[in-house]
């Protein structure tokens, strides 16, 4: 057993050395992490800030001034630009200077002092339809707290039913806390596949495979040794990442530190054991990193960072069984924001270690009976 | 006329510590119509003035005529009219022959009636019009070259220039460049400047400029090069089979630069054109006769003359009788792809201390033979024995036996030598304190100590050769597998890669080679000699020889052996299928 260990051993320090002694593949490993950390961390947001609107008024009272002003100092809007008759307003759509328009009708504060209901229009940019939809759902906020102030101001009776909303876990909605858990899901599967999708076929470019072939080492050995970089490096960025959430973007960690390791084992389990089985089909690297963003893409979009598994087909919500990123996304999440533990995410470590050794038992036939 | 005109030239890359100068202060005139060769060490600055000539680098300082464009201003109509075949050719291998060729053709942008005529023209001169549809991914090493050339070719070119074209080619298919060649300079008055390692190409070419350092070293005609070192070369015949021990006793003798095995004598270059005094215990051999010299001598004694050598030390000499244990035993092997058979009905022994050379053209069987017996390729059937171990029972028992140094030297480039030499003894099992030992021993033996903290992938190529000798020799192998180690080195780096291999036969260590250098086959005690997947012949080089003698040929070089021998059999199979 010793001597198989020390093998082992030597072929793990081997990799890792080959992967930080060259500046390239350095490069690779510490660069897109922290160039996606920032991009992801600062500019992938969901919330609406200072959606541009323009106005037509043609209503000389009080309230529509009051009204408007509301939008004004909301920050999820900022007035661009007063207009003057219909024309501009479509003009201002058309040519994107704006998301919204607003036609306030001549009668608005009359209408409203009479006791009247009266009507705004609100033109919204479809070309857009996510940012549009949020738009509009911001606006009808303030339509509503509008109407409040004035049903208690002129002494009417309130509507019977008030909806009380509270968001748990993320009290403040901010999107942020929701992206920034996923992007260490995502990050870590990249490094940890692309660590153990291309070294096989590294060597194959260099002729160095023949070499670890005549050594003694058996291909079972061989295998071990390359995925062992693959959680070494898939961990130290993991936890990187998970620190710079916390200290960095103040995403609050609830959770438990050993339901999270947990997850992110069985994770890298997964896909070091999908980057190997790439691994042992590729012949140039070439091939092994277009197997590697073949399976990133797909798996990205069907784990759910961004866009809720519930709202796919039902056979596409099937496939998204298969993926890893699912599993750990609902990990991450869950220790971030939940407080979950351990005993809440055995449901997404087993699926994971299954993917794991599924596909490290196929990568290891794969592998030898590409050898014959 | 001079196709090219080159005066005070120099190059250089890199700046601060990585900085090197490749080319230092060099002139030179190349007439046209003229065939000249450049030769010299690995890193002597070939490739670089190849490809300056060619336009592709600035020049760091001096001008550059070539065709009467000045260069680097004109180097896109320069490239017009030349012809630049570099050591790695880009073929497409995705594409079979004839879209290859048809490629370069737009690239050269021939109209499409002028076409057909000198695709067949060129398809018929390399022999490769069989395989118009074949994937050029699926050609032989030789057949590569060829339709490299071809490509080259497409447009007539003024001026040709071959970076190493005949790297890696058997002595058939190299024969073949080399008519393709020559046809050129004749017929079409093509100026001719190319770069090889081998002295017997740049023989036959009209001048010759030796390179080392950046700098030229000699330049003249070859017959006149050699005759400079007229007088200074002997030969001893008809000594006893494996005269490594007496080579290596001579080499040591005051006043001599050069000794080369050729099959049963012994051929030694002096410092002075004066036989060398042998001692008494050596003149059982008999006196060593005066013989014409060759480009070769002078290549070699210029270039010791330059740089400091160490001896390989010699091993102690080795008790032989009674040790007629083979080593390596291969029965009845064949191997199978899909239905067409790579190996058919092998069957060989190598004995103990043996260097045994495997021979055979491109595509003959023998690296897929090398392959199984390293343990890379499985058998169809028949019996491989190594070490005395079943390859398809213990593979590994016998793979721990065994040493294997490749065509490429693999090395990991980006760790240092001394993290190479560890991973490889860890990977063969070595532990501490005996890892150190070996490591030690590695450092100090093969003088790689100066280089220890360098990446692999930076040192210069004999280094590299040494280095992946190293590698496989960690564990102390009983068994060394040598696939073309010498594939691409210069004269100087292959003598001493010889040096070192004979003294690890002469210790006990059995090697067995493959190489295109037929030169190279007479240092072998023993010989196989594939062709289409089968054994042609086996023997000592003598024997081997002795099996082509005609009356044409009464005293065949290896290289005439060789090629009469294959392309004997090649004919016969082709009749009877």
């Amino acid at each position: 057993m010793r001597p198989i260990l020390h093998r082992i051993l030597a072929l793990t320090v081997k990799e890792l050395l080959a992967l930080l002694r060259d500046a390239a593949s350095r490069a690779v490993l510490i660069g897109p992490p922290i160039i996606q950390m920032l991009v992801f961390g600062y500019a992938a947001t969901f919330d609406l800030k200072h959606v541009p609107f323009a106005v037509y008024n043609q209503d000389r009272g009080r309230l529509s001034r009051d009204f408007i002003a509301r939008f004004e100092g909301s920050p999820s809007f900022s007035l661009l630009r007063v207009v003057h008759n219909q024309n501009e307003l479509g003009q201002a759509i058309d040519d994107k200077s704006v998301l919204m328009a607003m036609d306030i009708g001549p009668t608005f504060t009359s209408d409203i002092e009479r006791g009247r209901t009266t009507h705004v229009q609100l033109i919204l940019d479809g070309r857009d339809s996510n940012t549009a939809a949020l738009a509009m759902g911001y606006a009808q906020s303030i339509v509503t707290t509008f109407n409040q102030t004035q049903i208690s101001i002129q002494g009417g009776t309130l509507p019977s039913t008030v909806l009380l909303d509270r968001a748990w876990f993320n009290p403040n909605l901010d999107s942020r806390w929701f992206i920034v858990p996923g992007i260490c899901g995502i990050l870590t599967l990249l490094v940890s596949m692309l660590t153990t999708g291309l070294s096989v076929a590294r060597e194959r470019e260099m002729g160095t495979f023949d070499q670890l072939l005549v050594t003694p080492l058996h291909p079972t050995e061989i295998l071990l040794g390359k995925s062992l970089p693959g959680f070494i490096v898939g961990f130290a960025e993991g936890s990187f990442i998970i620190l710079v959430s916390v200290f960095w973007f103040h995403v609050p960690f609830t959770g438990s530190v050993l339901g999270l390791y947990l997850g992110l084992f069985c994770f890298l389990l997964a896909t070091v054991g999908i980057g190997l089985m790439m691994s042992s089909l590729a012949v140039t690297q070439q091939q092994g990193l277009l197997g590697v963003f073949l399976f990133m893409v797909p798996a990205i979009v069907l784990s759910g960072f961004a866009t809720p598994i519930a709202n796919m087909p039902q056979i596409v919500q099937y496939i998204t069984l298969l993926d890893p990123l699912r599993y750990f996304l609902i990990v991450l999440r869950g220790s971030f924001l939940e407080g979950a533990g351990v005993s809440l995410f055995w449901p997404q470590y087993w699926p994971l270690a299954v993917i794991g050794v599924v596909s490290m038992i196929v990568a290891g036939r794969l592998f030898r009976r590409r050898l014959s | 006329m001079d196709a090219v005109a080159v005066g005070n030239l120099s190059k250089s890359f890199g700046k601060g510590t990585a900085h090197r100068d490749a080319l230092k202060n060099i002139s030179l005139e190349i007439p046209a119509g003229s065939m000249t060769a450049l030769i010299g060490p690995d890193g002597a600055g070939k490739t670089t003035l190849l490809r300056l000539l060619a336009g592709i680098l600035t020049p760091s300082a001096g001008a550059i005529r070539v065709l009467d464009h000045p260069l680097p201003k004109e180097a896109l109509a320069l490239q017009r009219q030349i012809g630049y075949m570099p050591q790695r050719f880009g073929l497409y291998e995705d594409l079979t022959v004839e879209e290859n060729l048809s490629l370069f053709a737009d690239l050269h942008s021939i109209p499409h009636e002028k076409r057909e005529h000198r695709f067949a023209g060129l398809l018929t001169m390399t022999a490769l019009g069989p395989f118009r549809k074949r994937l050029a991914g699926q050609l032989s090493g030789g057949m590569k070259q060829k339709l490299g050339l071809a490509c080259t070719l497409i447009h007539p070119p003024e001026l040709l220039l071959l970076d190493e074209a005949s790297v890696g080619v058997d002595p058939i298919s190299r024969r073949e460049l080399w008519s393709i060649i020559q046809q050129q300079v004749a017929g079409q008055k093509v100026t001719v400047l190319l770069s090889t390692a081998y002295m017997d190409e740049a023989e036959r070419c009209d001048h010759v400029i030796l390179l080392h350092e950046g700098e030229i070293l000699a330049q003249g005609n070859p017959a006149q090069l050699a005759a400079s070192f007229e007088g200074r070369a002997f030969v001893l015949e008809n000594v006893p089979t494996a005269p490594r021990n007496l080579q290596a006793q001579i080499a040591q003798l005051p006043g001599v630069v050069d000794t080369v095995i050729q099959g049963d004598g012994l051929r030694i270059v002096m410092q002075q054109a004066e036989p060398p005094a042998l001692p008494q215990k050596l003149t059982l051999y008999g006196t060593p006769k005066p013989v014409p010299a060759r480009l070769e001598d002078a290549f070699v004694s210029l270039l010791f003359s330059r740089t400091t050598r160490h001896p390989i030390p010699l091993p102690p000499q080795r008790d032989i009788a009674g040790d007629d244990t083979a080593v390596v035993a291969v029965k009845d092997l064949f191997r199978y792809f899909g239905a067409f058979a790579a190996v058919k009905n092998v069957s060989f022994s190598v004995r103990k201390g043996e260097i045994f050379g495997l021979l055979g053209a491109n595509g003959a069987g023998k690296s897929t033979t090398f392959r199984m017996l390293c343990g890379l390729l499985p058998s169809s059937s028949g019996t491989l024995r190594v070490a005395g171990v079943d390859l398809r029972t213990a593979p590994a028992a016998a793979r721990a036996r065994i040493g294997y140094v490749s065509q490429k030297f693999s090395l990991y480039g980006a760790l240092s030598v001394q993290q190479n030499l560890s991973f490889f003894s860890a990977a063969y099992g070595l532990e501490n304190p005996r890892k150190q030992d070996r490591m030690a021993w590695a450092l100090e033996e093969l003088e790689l100590k100066d280089y220890a903290k360098m990446n692999a992938g930076e040192l210069p190529l004999g280094y590299k050769q040494r280095l992946a000798l190293a590698c496989a020799l960690m564990h102390e192998p009983s068994i060394l597998f040598l696939d073309e180690p010498t594939s691409g080195v210069d004269p100087l780096a292959r003598r001493e890669f010889w040096a070192r291999v004979n003294a690890l036969a002469e210790s006990g260590v059995t090697c067995l080679v493959t190489t295109h250098f037929m030169e190279e086959a007479e240092y072998c005690d023993h010989l196989l000699l594939m062709s289409l997947g089968e054994v042609l012949a086996q023997g000592t080089p003598s024997e081997i020889k002795a099996k082509a003698r005609s009356k044409a040929h009464p005293t065949p070089s290896m290289e005439d052996a060789f090629i009469s021998l294959i392309e004997e059999h090649e004919q016969a199979s082709r009749r009877a299928s």
